[in-house]
């Protein structure tokens, strides 16, 4: 079987000159663009002020005008260091990274399920997992802290991760299943007429395709967990106090002191730009695929 | 050795009162290429999914080679299925889209590659073997498909109009050179269309399908020369057979204020029958233009094709449409009140309700 040249391409197209025209529409000035620049620059400056003031001796901090151009030192970040965050650091990772696996271990098959393996009331499925989204934290806390305090759980990091995990599964849920609803059911269908299982299938067709979604719902789960406040401020205090709450008391404890609390703050929001920065690959990538025709 | 046998396979949909497939019987011989046609919602692609096990066997039954398929998962019955949107695993190349079968039923990667690039040359993939689906054309695509079904040499293809994204060109080089295909594999094909041209040109035998009902099984011609109902004389044939309902008098019957002479024995046994009307089937070739008796018919549409033109025509002081071909040029121009002739042959008669084929 050969394909045979498309004649199409010999005949002069009336599209070659919107084509020219469209390319020099595009490099006139954009106002839109313009916009765009200056919001993003007056989004990202307090981040780079905050990340600029950590590098600076307290006295570079206050001054007024404000220094640009200091001789720049890690000294705040000792200083935090010494104040004991590696504790918080550590039980906000292992309270996001659990909470993170155990949501995508449960909400990949759910929303797997949910979409191209439809159940009857897969509709009402979905709509309460996102009502449980709807009763405003603060209602539910003083329940939530007598049920943890009577399972002996306050103060302990598991707590944190049972809730985070609760608290990420409905948005991991709705969030996989566009990503699912996307794949072709026919790929399904094909992979078990070529004799594959189901966990055959899965592995081999449809988790690569959706893995771009998998990423993208591991990083949303990973910044909710990384800086919930709510549960962590009311239910630990000192042995299971996640990264937040660590900033909080030192904001009190230590207000006065700029330079400082700009560290502690870069080292908070830190991890969560590195792993947006590692996910982002997959992200642009999409789910551009190619299988259907 | 792989016949296959629909008994009364029956398939309902969740959420419908009517049978999407309704008691079809079918018997395809080994190495026979079936054509399964109607239009949309004839229950043909459901059909298809009920013998490649996508679809449940409500009541009655399938066998494959004997074997009773009610049951039995997909991946058991030894089918190579090509899809309407040919579903290509888009994150494997070629050789694994066409090899994934083979690997699923644990045969050695040399094995695979020497079954894969058979298969590769015979479908002219050889150089496109490292890509992805999304780097090939629509064309190549459909072939990759055609390549996954036949590395595997499985007992019966299924396809699911799979030249329905070509476009009209291609769409017509691939139809010859599957048909040729399956001839030299002499593997057991059944095939859905709603294009009755493919349905004609591809298969040894079509099957008619038309609201979950099987219409009429049998080779292209017979199909086109006997019809068994209506619908499917005015199914198969393009311009569709002209179909009128016309009184029954001597020696033939009535259209316009012009009798169109039927044989004795036919309308002897239409009498028998207890007829007064009839519906009859002239097919656009069996009409032509006539400067003698004939139709007085009003032309609507000429349409020229070159090698021959079709004439839209009303008949006068009725509603009733007419289509006849002409083998001359430019045979007659809009308004113009021209008369139609049967030529030779005989017309094709119908029960005015039912529909069946009468006075045989």
């Amino acid at each position: 079987m050969s394909t045979t040249a498309p004649t199409a391409q010999q005949v002069p197209t009336p599209e070659t000159v919107p084509v020219r025209t469209r390319k020099r529409k595009h490099r006139r000035a954009n106002p839109w663009g313009v916009v765009a620049w200056i919001a993003a620059l007056g989004f990202f400056f307090p981040v780079f002020w905050m990340v600029l003031t950590a590098f600076k001796q307290e006295a570079d901090a206050y001054s007024d005008p404000p220094k640009f151009f200091f001789t720049p030192t890690l000294d705040q970040f000792r200083a935090v260091f010494d104040t004991g965050v590696g504790v918080s650091l550590l039980n906000s990772a292992f309270a996001t990274g659990v909470s993170t696996i155990l949501v995508l271990l449960l909400g990949v098959p759910a929303a797997f399920a949910l979409s191209l393996r439809p159940v009857r009331k897969t509709k009402d499925a979905l709509f309460f997992f996102i009502s449980t989204k709807m009763l405003p934290i603060v209602a539910a806390i003083i329940p939530l802290y007598v049920i943890v305090a009577n399972i002996g759980l306050l103060d302990n990091i598991w707590a944190l991760i049972i809730l985070y995990t609760a608290m990420n599964l409905p948005i991991a849920v709705w969030m996989m299943r566009s990503f699912f609803l996307e794949v072709p059911g026919e790929l399904l269908e094909a992979a078990s007429m070529d004799g594959a299982n189901l966990w055959t299938s899965v592995r081999e067709v449809i988790l690569p395709l959706v893995s771009p979604g998998i990423a993208a719902t591991a990083l949303i789960c990973v910044i909710f967990s990384w800086n919930e406040f709510f549960f962590a401020v009311n239910l630990t205090a000192v042995q299971a106090q996640t990264i937040p709450v660590f900033l909080v008391g030192f904001i009190t404890g230590e207000g006065l002191y700029w330079a400082r609390l700009s560290a502690a703050a870069t080292m908070a929001a830190l991890p969560v730009v590195l792993a947006g920065w590692l996910a982002q690959n997959k992200l642009v990538r999409g789910l551009s695929f190619g299988a259907i025709k | 050795m792989a016949e296959i046998t629909y008994r009364n396979a029956s398939c309902l949909y969740e959420n419908s009162d009517t049978l999407a497939v309704d008691s079809l019987n079918l018997d395809i011989q080994d190495g026979e290429f079936v054509v399964l046609v109607g239009p949309s919602g004839s229950g043909k692609s459901t059909a298809l999914r009920m013998l490649a096990g996508l679809e449940d066997i409500d009541e009655g039954s399938i066998s494959i080679g004997g074997r009773d398929m009610v049951g039995v998962p997909s991946k058991d019955r030894d089918i190579a299925m090509v899809f309407q949107n040919y579903a290509l695993y888009p994150n494997k190349t070629v050789a694994e889209n066409m090899g994934f079968a083979l690997k699923m039923r644990g045969v050695g990667a040399d094995e695979r590659r020497r079954k894969v690039e058979q298969a590769a040359k015979l479908l002219d993939l050889t150089d496109y073997l490292d890509r992805k689906p999304a780097k090939l054309s629509g064309g190549q695509r459909q072939r990759v498909a055609m390549g996954r079904a036949i590395v595997r040499e499985p007992q019966v293809f299924c396809m699911d109009e799979p030249l329905s994204n070509l476009d009209a060109k291609l769409r017509v080089q691939t139809r010859t050179q599957i048909a040729a295909l399956q001839r030299r594999l002499g593997t057991t094909t059944v095939y859905v269309t709603h294009d009755q041209v493919e349905a004609m040109t591809m298969g040894d035998r079509v099957a008619v399908l038309r609201g979950g009902k099987l219409q009429q099984f049998s080779s292209p011609t017979e199909l086109y020369d006997r019809p068994a109902n209506a619908f499917v004389a005015g199914f198969i044939g393009s311009p569709a057979m002209n179909l009128l309902d016309a009184r029954i008098v001597d020696g033939g019957v009535q259209i316009g204020s012009t009798v169109v002479d039927v044989e004795r024995d036919r309308i002897a046994s239409l009498h028998r029958a207890g007829l007064e009307t009839v519906t009859v089937g002239i097919r656009p070739e069996q009409l032509e233009i006539t400067d003698g008796d004939g139709v007085e018919t009003i032309v609507e549409l000429v349409e020229e094709l070159g090698s021959e033109s079709y004439v839209y025509t009303r008949v006068a002081r009725s509603d009733t449409p007419l289509v006849a071909r002409s083998l001359t040029r430019t045979p007659a121009r809009l308004a113009d009140t021209i008369r139609l002739r049967k030529r030779e042959g005989t017309v094709h008669l119908f029960h005015p309700a039912t529909g069946e084929r009468v006075g045989d």
